[in-house]
């Protein structure tokens, strides 16, 4: 039973998905057209959170934050590096979460998630290496250590481009998708690994700044920004995605009656859905 | 020592036991690698040209060849074990062999299980024999020989189990080659790590058991889990 069975009912019923339990609801929206409106819904709150989270966090890292006794105001950068490693592994684990999804239930909207936020999390990972490496500058007095968490950090980066070329470079999008997926379960295995074995292997970064069970060692005012900017970045991150998501499913969708509708000239058609209609009209 | 290969191996028993497919399996490729053997010198071929690459590129300084040796040794095996993994599927996915693989009705798991196992005999336990040979032109102090040996034995076999996954992901593909290596040298990592890190600590007069130990344990994580891998790849690379 794919996710495609319930789309002619979802709309027809117009239940508040609240009711109903979530997972139902979850069901509900693995259909890719009730996602589409729910997701245009999402957006707004979403792309506020993440500006509002991001202007706060760094207005007040970037420029109230005491400076650390020892770095300087060097340490700042960490407004950005931290967020971005934290994404760039949470990101990971998303796609090995929508990997499974997508191989065991076959709903096609997690391998729709998984595509459009495959790219993103390896921008974070990029991110993340070169925030680190501009930060090594001034503390450790070069640009790249082999360092454990920069290296594992490096491996991470080369796990989400095999998982991207490998999906796009089967000719059927079917047959890419799952290789994508597979691969993306075997890296998430071997992350835990890597990393210990890495580690083990060599250390001189700091250990994790924030753990679950204990406070931060660090004053409230370095670390509520701090706090501040990963919720930030998890806003953006969300919604930079379900942008990209809601272009994916047009893309596939494209030739599906709900989406002709929504771009017949009669509805109120978004322009960036109107430009990957004319991209599916030509090929 | 290839004739008594061949004659410990049954002949294909027409049982339809797990353990019977499975000697099958091994028996098949065995004796169709040991028809080609040009082709099984290959990977060790390609282990020594490397490995002469490296003073002509770095110095001949023995010194600094020695201190160097764990981790060339390790990582120019590691190449000729993935140079060897893109043929690992693609003569059976050619002449139509693999569909047969995969229409028995033994667990595919089991029987890609065999044809991994096939794959290790005949790449990662002659480059660990050969190891050795290649360590004295490195000068590697020779009491770190026997950890050499069963650090590459032990390490390989993950590589060939982790490889094959790639490999079966890739089969399909005309250009396989280049994306094996990117996505699977990233999970070859650890493996790396602690084999060239047992035959340090060899060198350094140090137990290197706990190396060892933790290759081990990364074989007995992967021989449960890659065989689930590698089937589900073969399956989409032939069904998809």
């Amino acid at each position: 039973m794919t996710a495609d069975s319930d789309s002619p009912q979802a709309p027809a019923r117009k239940v508040r998905p609240r009711k109903g339990g979530l997972w139902p609801w979850l069901h509900r929206m693995g259909a890719p057209a009730t996602f589409f409106a729910a997701s245009q819904r999402w957006l707004p709150w979403l792309w506020a959170l993440a500006i509002m989270a991001l202007v706060a966090g760094s207005v007040w890292g970037l420029a109230f934050a005491p400076a650390d006794y020892q770095q300087g105001n060097s340490f700042r950068i960490i407004y950005v590096h931290v967020p971005a490693a934290i994404l760039a592994q949470s990101c990971f684990m998303l796609l090995a979460v929508c990997a499974l999804i997508f191989l065991v239930w076959k709903i096609k909207l997690a391998d729709m998630v998984a595509t459009a936020a495959a790219p993103v999390g390896a921008l974070m990972t990029a991110l993340a290496l070169f925030s680190g490496s501009v930060w090594g500058i001034p503390t450790w007095g070069t640009w790249w250590i082999w360092d454990a968490r920069l290296t594992s950090m490096l491996i991470q980066l080369f796990l989400y481009l095999g998982v991207i070329v490998l999906r796009g470079s089967f000719a059927s999008r079917d047959s890419g998708s799952r290789a994508a997926s597979i691969l993306a379960l075997v890296g998430m295995v071997n992350i835990p690994i890597i990393k210990y074995s890495v580690d083990w292997w060599s250390t001189l970064h700091q250990p994790a700044t924030f753990t679950l069970s204990e406070a931060p060692p660090m004053p409230a005012s370095m670390w509520i920004p701090l706090l501040m900017m990963v919720i930030g970045f998890y806003a953006l991150f969300g919604a930079l995605v379900l942008m990209r998501t809601r272009v994916e499913v047009l893309r596939r969708e494209s030739r599906k009656q709900w989406v002709r509708d929504l771009l017949s000239p009669s509805s109120r058609a978004r322009p960036d859905a109107a430009v990957v209609a004319t991209e599916g009209d030509k090929s | 020592m290839n004739h008594e290969l061949l004659t410990a191996l049954p002949e294909a028993p027409p049982t339809s036991s797990l353990a019977g497919a499975f000697k099958a399996t091994l028996a098949r490729d065995l004796r169709q690698a040991l028809r080609r053997r040009s082709e099984l010198i290959n990977p060790l071929v390609f282990f020594a040209l490397v490995i002469t690459l490296f003073p002509l590129g770095i110095s001949p300084d023995k010194a600094l060849l020695a201190t160097l040796a764990p981790g060339l040794l390790w990582v120019a095996a590691l190449l000729a074990t993935l140079l060897s993994l893109d043929g690992l599927f693609r003569q059976d996915l050619e002449d139509g062999s693999l569909e047969q693989l995969l229409l028995t009705p033994q667990p595919l798991p089991l029987l890609v299980l065999a044809k991994v196992a096939g794959h290790w005999l005949l790449t990662g336990l002659p480059l660990a024999l050969m190891a050795p040979l290649l360590g004295v032109m490195l000068g590697l102090p020779s009491g770190a020989f026997g950890v050499l040996i069963a650090s590459l034995a032990l390490g390989s076999m993950s590589l060939s189990l982790i490889g094959a996954i790639g490999a079966a992901l890739t089969v399909g593909l005309r250009r396989g080659g280049v994306l094996l290596s990117l996505i699977i040298l990233p999970l070859y990592i650890p493996v790396l790590i602690f084999g060239a890190g047992a035959v340090q600590s060899a060198v350094n007069g140090m137990p290197s058991l706990a190396h060892l130990a933790i290759l081990g344990a990364m074989l007995a994580l992967a021989l449960l889990l890659a065989p689930l891998a590698i089937a589900a790849g073969l399956r989409l690379s032939i069904n998809g």
